[in-house]
């Protein structure tokens, strides 16, 4: 196996009194989709603005594509595509010309510049906005500028902070399906977000952060093997009844949850436990067996859900 | 899965050659480019000051003047000549105080661009670099028109005067260079900025004898000329527009407080901006 394209060791980052990131280790192999997931003020953006050579760490060892960003920040950075949490697009250009000039950061020459402008809109399928102003460009739109605009320079890392915070359904799915196709090319994806179905979709592997530090590590089946079982079954018996409810069934499953707007039972046959209940005429407002997904792993691994 | 070959570390050491040599003119491109989109407010500006300037200050007032004081009232020359190199480091210190302030704001804040850039392998001080080249054009261009109408105008006789485009480009850089120091620290804009416009930029331009001789001035009042880099520039600026007269010891006095402003401010803006871009 070739060697990894990015090695953190107890990395830490901290500001004033705050520990925003409290000795994190990780290695990401080359072409692979590696994903940071956690709530929001886990440290997520923190570590990726380290990774992205912006930001010093305190202490630890952090090693891109082999080099120290303290010491090769512009090497390091001329190596990455960069897609921040929220859009920093120049307003003030038209859709291709926020490419253009980004491409030029690179020392690339201008005309390279242009013709990867224009195969990159194509991409991100905005030809047709080439000329338009980023201010009349969607949120999904804009997106996909700021992500044609970090593979201006081909790089051999991605990085993408919350890709997809703040779209639509639509637009998430047409974002997924680009990046789906940038790792099929090979590129090396890491991410961060907040939302399961997206790290499930996308990586190969992830680590789940809370607090400035890793709680597991693995791919999302492997996790969810691990922390959970393979079904859940949520009940709901209304506001003031799920704490009292979660307390009786508390020997039903494998595992029970209880949350304020309902009761999560983790077990291996949804089905087979809801007919059970039934049978013992416990009746909730409404039921619902579904797969057990990452979020359950988070839930098992901090006691408190993703999304607060 | 596609194997990606990790080039040996020592080859990409060698990988922002460019940009470490060149960033600060990435950037200044990137802000041409920019200006590009306002140009039309840009040459209106560059055009129409010198023109309504030099008439109603230099030709209108100057009229009056010379009615009463003489054709050689101010200085040994007329108004026209007097006011004229400094109606045009005036004029350099608004344009760099347009581009050295909103624009400053507007990248580290309301627009983030120099955190987008800051992730390219640009420096946050290549950043601050290429600021201070586009603004320098910017001043070269606007001074050299203003230069242009002041021969039309018979405002600036000597042969030298053109020399005062370099003169206007410092002065403007000596205001603006500072100003830029102390935007790139605001963190939330309460109106500082339109602050600075008003009770720093208007009285410096007022009271450094741009209208008038700074010694006409009473004495109280003349300290602001001699903190002024308007006043320092526009003292250089009047020795080679007309041929007034300083002593040695003064003319080096000018330069230096130009200097003094521009590359120690500069060197500032450097360091807040990396403390800004790179916590």
């Amino acid at each position: 196996m070739s060697s990894p394209v990015i090695v953190a060791s107890d990395l830490v980052k901290q500001y004033d009194e705050v520990t925003a990131v409290g000795g994190i280790s990780f290695e990401v192999a080359p072409g692979e989709s590696f994903g940071l997931l956690g709530p929001n003020g886990a440290g997520k953006s923190t570590t990726m603005r380290m990774i992205g050579a912006v930001s010093t760490r305190t202490s630890g060892r952090l090693e891109i594509l082999g080099l120290d960003p303290d010491a090769y920040g512009p090497e390091i950075r001329s190596q990455l595509g960069v897609v921040p949490q929220s859009d920093n697009l120049d307003e003030e250009l038209r859709v291709r010309e926020n490419l253009i000039v980004y491409g030029r950061y690179f020392g690339l020459p201008a005309a390279h510049v242009r013709s990867k402008a224009d195969d990159l809109l194509a991409f991100a399928q905005l030809e047709d906005k080439a000329k338009a102003k980023v201010t009349d460009l969607s949120g999904g739109m804009k997106r996909r500028l700021t992500i044609a605009r970090g593979l201006m320079n081909d790089p051999r890392i991605l990085l993408l902070d919350e890709p997809t915070t703040g779209l639509d359904p639509q637009a998430r799915h047409i974002l997924w399906d680009r990046l789906f196709r940038l790792k099929e090319e090979g590129t090396t994806l890491v991410l961060t977000s907040h939302y399961m179905d997206e790290a499930e979709q996308l990586c190969d592997r992830l680590v789940v952060v809370d607090k400035g530090v890793i709680m597991a590590e693995g791919t999302p089946a492997s996790l969810i093997r691990e922390y959970s079982t393979r079904e859940v079954l949520e009940l709901r018996f209304g506001a003031d009844h799920n704490a009292s409810m979660a307390e009786r069934l508390k020997n039903v499953g494998d595992r029970v949850e209880a949350l304020p707007d309902r009761v999560l039972i983790y077990t291996a046959d949804g089905e087979a436990e809801l007919a059970a209940l039934t049978d013992a005429d416990i009746r909730p407002l409404t039921s619902l067996v579904r797969r057990s997904s990452l979020e359950d792993v988070f839930l098992r691994l901090t006691g408190r859900s993703l999304i607060e | 899965m596609t194997t990606i070959r990790l080039p040996e570390s020592e080859a990409l050491k060698r990988a922002a050659v460019k940009p470490r040599r060149f960033g600060a003119w990435y950037v200044a491109e990137h802000r041409l480019r920019v200006m590009r989109s306002y140009v039309s407010t840009v040459l209106v500006g560059a055009v129409g000051t010198p023109l309504l300037y030099l008439f109603a200050m230099g030709v209108g007032l100057g009229a009056l003047v010379s009615a009463n004081l003489g054709p050689h009232a101010v200085d040994g020359v007329s108004y026209l000549q007097f006011v004229a190199p400094a109606l045009l480091c005036s004029a350099a210190v608004t344009v760099a105080s347009e581009e050295l302030t909103y624009p400053i704001m507007l990248g580290f804040k309301w627009n983030p661009t120099f955190i987008g850039i800051s992730s390219s392998p640009i420096t946050p001080g290549q950043i601050i670099d290429g600021m201070v080249i586009a603004v320098t054009v910017r001043l070269v261009a606007t001074s050299a028109i203003y230069w242009a109408f002041m021969l039309l105008f018979g405002a600036a006789p000597a042969g030298t005067a053109v020399l005062s485009v370099l003169i206007a480009t410092l002065v403007g850089l000596a205001f603006g260079i500072p100003v830029m120091a102390y935007v790139a620290t605001i963190q939330q804009d309460t109106g500082q900025i339109a602050m600075l416009m008003r009770f720093v930029l208007l009285p410096l331009t007022l009271f450094s004898g741009t209208f008038f001789p700074l010694t006409a001035m009473p004495i109280y009042l003349q300290w602001i000329g001699w903190l002024s880099p308007i006043w320092h520039g526009t003292q250089l600026a009047r020795i080679v527009s007309y041929g007034a007269q300083v002593p040695a010891w003064l003319i080096v006095v000018h330069v230096l407080f130009l200097l003094v402003l521009i590359v120690p401010f500069w060197m500032l803006s450097r360091h807040i901006a990396k403390r800004r871009l790179s916590s």
